[in-house]
């Protein structure tokens, strides 16, 4: 079903006062999500973010609480503040992302009350790929340029009008009756053109966890990181990578306790208390990587932890490919023991 | 394939060969276009995947303490000027070390080519000229037109140190005023100079690729991860992200050689090296010293004399 996009801002721009919005917006680093005033000012051509929207939830440095000490008295605040928000215009790798995430910090056993809450209060309104970079490898992660899963809204760019799709009862909610139209079949060509599109990069990740399950002192991670960097470009950039770290920032008589991203290619990664360290090479901080996108998080949580966005394949100073990694795995020999 | 490329797989054969290293450290063709990647050649098999063109960006000295055993290394100007001040910082020990000096026209900056034609799909160099289809549109470049803007300044495209040189040298172009980026900037008022470092912070997520790809940030525990004491939080923004990169900048006075690796590396595109080439030039200017050049000429940092100048302590 068919809106058109003025129609589809108006709506939009009617729950300002109840909701935030956060849309794609170019700025010097790129395009990225910021909160906008107006729908006019979303930006509509967009290949991706060139970072993720997982800070939106799970932010790079948060305050969890803070803390002040006056003689045997503390006084203690929780940070957490959370606002209603609209999330605009979120490619399909992105909005798989939160599903994984979800798995780490909203789960049944688990409620991580400052993701969750903010994911709660969020509504994802999603937006397939019209153009596909060269380094996307989505098609292979069991996406799509325009699947729309992890989505409560879909929509298809279709140039002044939208395709729009409701996913869930939380969408369904925001917007109420927008009064939809029928597509033209000239539209309808195109949507299922944008639908039945895959990326041109693949990779075969059918039995990487299995064969995982084999490799954790095989040689191939010997070479594999040579000449990895050990930067956290690839975590920071990263819709998946969830490690964090807990610490107190405090000056005098207060303080916080700051919850701060974590990157496993950094060697301050595991680095216990004791100056012992159980991942103390670079080898062994990218068995890790490795290990956790595409085995533990799979046997722990059923789902690969690698959306196929490429934005890690895109930043790398020294050109680490993820495909080429995974297609490494692939072809390792096993050691027979 | 270039006459260069030819003669760098030549001499690594040799060299491994001959047993005289264990390692041939330099750039084959990597993932994506117009991007060589560092690798690391342990057998005479391998000698073929070493090429030598202008994508070969990174700053391979930074590979060279890390790596053990005896190496050789594919080596631009700016890289032997690292090499330099490494040995001189006891880095690296001199008979562990084989210099292959190649002259270098410079390196192409991909971003000013995704600028206007998107990502990268295919590029070809051929004749001094790139041709790139892009996700927006294809194009033709001459090289001067999307070389880095630290070779565009670069005083030194031949390595000062080698040995053995490879391929022919290249003319070190006239530059009638020197750091003429830097005096512009300085000709800037304090409130334009603030707008422009806020805004390149702004960029910076902290990632500290600028930091790993500097073949001179070698220090066991940088400042920015010493949690005893903290000197700095993790918050990301623009006054914790200028003092991380202030500070960089201030342990590189008198070190840095200017390669540029740390802007290239940038993933955010933050123009690091605006505040390195300050220090460099105050260096220049205080103490008439270029880090990297000889290894016979102390650091400046290293040599105290009676009438250095003071000016940013006391009047003079």
């Amino acid at each position: 079903m068919k809106i058109s996009k003025e129609k589809f801002g108006q709506s939009v721009d009617a729950l300002s006062s109840d909701y935030r919005l956060i849309a794609p917006v170019s700025e010097a680093g790129g395009v990225n999500y910021k909160a906008v005033k107006s729908f006019s000012d979303v930006k509509q051509d967009y290949l991706n973010s060139k970072l993720p929207p997982k800070s939106l939830f799970f932010p790079q440095h948060e305050k969890l609480i803070s803390y002040v000490k006056n003689g045997k008295d503390v006084t203690v605040k929780n940070e957490l503040k959370v606002e209603k928000t609209i999330l605009f215009g979120v490619r399909p790798c992105d909005a798989k992302g939160l599903l994984l995430l979800d798995k780490v910090f909203k789960n049944d056993q688990y409620q991580d009350p400052y993701y969750y809450e903010r994911r709660n209060n969020t509504v994802v309104i999603g937006m397939a790929c019209k153009t596909i970079a060269p380094t996307c490898f989505c098609s292979s992660m069991g996406l799509s340029p325009a699947s729309s899963e992890g989505a409560d809204i879909f929509l298809i760019d279709l140039g002044d009008s939208y395709d729009l799709e409701i996913i869930t009862e939380k969408g369904k909610a925001l917007l109420g009756d927008l009064g939809l139209s029928e597509l033209t079949a000239q539209e309808q060509a195109l949507v299922d053109a944008v639908k039945s599109a895959q990326t041109t990069s693949q990779v075969d990740v059918s039995t990487i966890t299995e064969k995982l399950d084999k490799m954790f002192d095989n040689p191939y991670w010997e070479n594999l990181q040579e000449k990895c960097l050990g930067c956290n470009t690839c975590s920071f950039s990263c819709p998946t990578c969830h490690c964090f770290d807990i610490s107190e920032e405090v000056c005098q008589n207060s303080g916080s306790r700051v919850r701060t991203w974590d990157a496993c290619m950094a060697p301050l990664f595991t680095l216990h208390g004791s100056g012992h360290n159980p991942r103390s090479t670079q080898k062994a901080r990218w068995r890790q990587r490795m290990m956790h996108k595409f085995n533990y998080f799979v046997h722990n949580n059923g789902d690969i932890a690698c959306v196929g966005c490429g934005r890690c394949i895109r930043s790398c100073p020294v050109n680490m490919d993820m495909r080429q990694i995974i297609d490494g795995v692939n072809k390792a020999e096993l050691v027979v023991e | 394939m270039s006459s260069v490329t030819e003669e760098i797989r030549e001499t690594a054969r040799q060299l491994l060969a001959d047993g005289k290293v264990d390692v041939v450290i330099g750039y084959e063709k990597g993932s994506l276009p117009l991007k060589a990647t560092p690798c690391f050649v342990r057998t005479v098999q391998d000698v073929d995947k070493l090429i030598w063109d202008e994508t070969c960006e990174n700053n391979l000295a930074a590979f060279s303490y890390k790596i053990s055993g005896k190496k050789a290394i594919i080596t631009k100007g700016c890289d032997s000027r690292a090499l330099v001040v490494l040995l001189q910082e006891n880095q690296l020990v001199k008979d562990d070390l084989y210099i292959i000096g190649v002259s270098c026209q410079g390196v192409v900056d991909k971003r000013k080519i995704e600028n206007e034609l998107g990502e990268i799909i295919e590029a070809t160099i051929a004749d001094g000229k790139i041709s790139v289809k892009g996700m927006s549109g294809s194009g033709e470049f001459t090289f001067a037109e999307v070389k880095d803007a630290t070779c565009q300044t670069c005083r030194y495209p031949n390595p000062v140190i080698e040995d053995i040189h490879l391929g022919g040298t290249v003319e070190v172009p006239e530059q009638a005023v020197l750091f003429a980026d830097v005096l512009e900037m300085e000709a800037k008022s304090d409130s334009e100079r603030e707008a422009y470092f806020g805004e390149q912070m702004d960029k910076c997520i902290r990632c500290y690729s600028c930091r790993n790809a500097c073949p001179l940030c070698y220090c066991q525990e940088c400042f920015v991860d010493c949690n005893t004491p903290r000197w700095l939080t993790g918050g990301v923004n623009r006054a914790e992200n200028l003092f991380f990169q202030a500070g960089r900048v201030l342990h590189l006075a008198g070190r840095c050689v200017d390669c540029g690796t740390c802007s290239r590396a940038c993933p955010q595109g933050v123009d690091i090296r605006a505040l390195n080439r300050k220090m460099s030039r105050d260096v220049l200017e205080m103490y008439q010293h270029e880090s990297g050049i000889s290894e016979d000429v102390k650091p400046a940092l290293n040599v105290y004399s009676g009438d250095d100048p003071e000016a940013f302590l006391v009047k003079e």
